[in-house]
């Protein structure tokens, strides 16, 4: 089983499953905030992973990757992937302070982590509801580097099954404030079949 | 004359003349593999992800694995008259990004696949003349045909020549 030859239905259930976990993720963050966050209905790209960078602005484009492991009944990773304007104007958004172009501190970064465990976690508890499975993720370690060197650790996950990945595009906005957010989901080899089981699509 | 400037994306292979310049655009925990003849001045570059295509069920992309990936660059760089006993290797890459407490096998890929392109490279008897790899961060690295230097780029760690 890998993303190049599955079917229609097949995508269009992870699409949905896209959706609705962004949905979900960006509720979570507009209750933390106490503010309005709207988002765009997300986009879903299987792309071949050399590709897989030029979404995130080029390969050597700074970005923050925040990435969690799954475990329980089905297991694999989750990336939550924020340009480096994007990571400035979501810690505008939360501390409501003005970050220009200064360096990132250990705050800025914790709170990067923090964010990107609410919306991995509210994610996960919408893939948990919908397929009846249980699913816990791991506390978050955080990069901030070149997209190409960041998104390689997926990648590679991804590469034991195929040359293609699954990237889950989302773009939300508070006021003036605009965020390009994008998350990798990646279940290990073995789990996706069950995945698509569980979801009425074997 | 004008260089050829070629870049060499995750999981590709390729060997050129000279003048020729290869670039690998934000290697992490891939490493790259450059070989050079300095008797021909032919360069080659691979862009490894994976250890071994052994380990692997879907190993039909050769350019993936350090045990395949090598062969086919130094099959390549042959056919486009390289000396075999001429070719040495510089890599860099292996980094790891993410500093998980938990540091499983697939957390560890960036130091599994500098162990296996160090051993693949010495089952092919091609020595290591200089390298860059393991730590925390990402590179741009730019390998020049006509002197076999190989530029390393980073975020925030600075600019070596190697």
């Amino acid at each position: 089983m890998n993303y190049e030859n599955m079917s229609s239905m097949q995508m269009d259930v992870l699409k949905e499953l896209g959706n609705i976990g962004a949905g979900n993720a960006v509720t979570a963050l507009s209750k933390m905030m106490g503010k309005k966050v709207t988002m765009e209905v997300p986009r879903v790209h299987v792309l071949e992973f050399t590709k897989a960078s030029e979404i995130l602005g080029g390969a050597e484009a700074e970005v923050t990757g925040i990435y969690f492991r799954m475990e329980g009944d089905i297991s694999g990773n989750i990336m939550f992937l924020l340009p480096v304007d994007s990571s400035r104007a979501l810690l505008n958004m939360i501390m409501g302070g003005l970050m220009d172009t200064g360096e990132f501190g250990e705050m800025d970064l914790s709170a990067l982590e923090e964010v990107g465990n609410i919306l991995a976690g509210s994610y996960i508890s919408s893939l948990s509801t919908m397929t009846g499975m249980d699913i816990k993720i791991s506390v978050p370690a955080l990069a901030m580097d070149m997209a190409g060197a960041v998104l390689s650790v997926p990648i590679i996950q991804f590469g034991r099954m195929g040359d293609s990945v699954l990237l889950i595009e989302t773009h939300f906005f508070e006021g003036n404030t605009h965020v390009k957010g994008n998350f990798l989901l990646i279940p290990d080899v073995e789990s996706f079949a069950n995945l698509m089981k569980k979801l009425g699509v074997s | 004359m004008t260089v050829c400037i070629t870049k060499i994306g995750i999981a590709e292979v390729r060997a050129e003349r000279d003048p020729a310049v290869l670039v690998t655009l934000g290697l992490g925990s891939c490493v790259g593999v450059c070989l050079y003849d300095r008797s021909k001045k032919i360069i080659g570059m691979a862009h490894i992800m994976l250890p071994s295509s052994i380990e692997i069920k879907n190993n039909s992309n050769k350019a993936k694995f350090a045990d395949t990936a090598i062969e086919m660059l130094i099959d390549e760089m042959l056919e486009l008259g390289a000396n075999r006993s001429l070719i040495t290797a510089k890599i860099a890459g292996g980094a790891q990004m993410f500093n998980f407490k938990s540091a499983n096998d697939l957390m560890r890929i960036g130091e599994r696949n500098i162990e296996a392109v160090k051993r693949e490279l010495k089952r092919h008897r091609v020595k290591i003349v200089a390298q860059d790899v393991g730590g925390n961060y990402g590179r741009t690295i730019e390998f020049y045909s006509e002197n076999g230097m190989l530029s390393v780029k980073t975020i925030g760690h600075g600019i070596r020549v190697i």
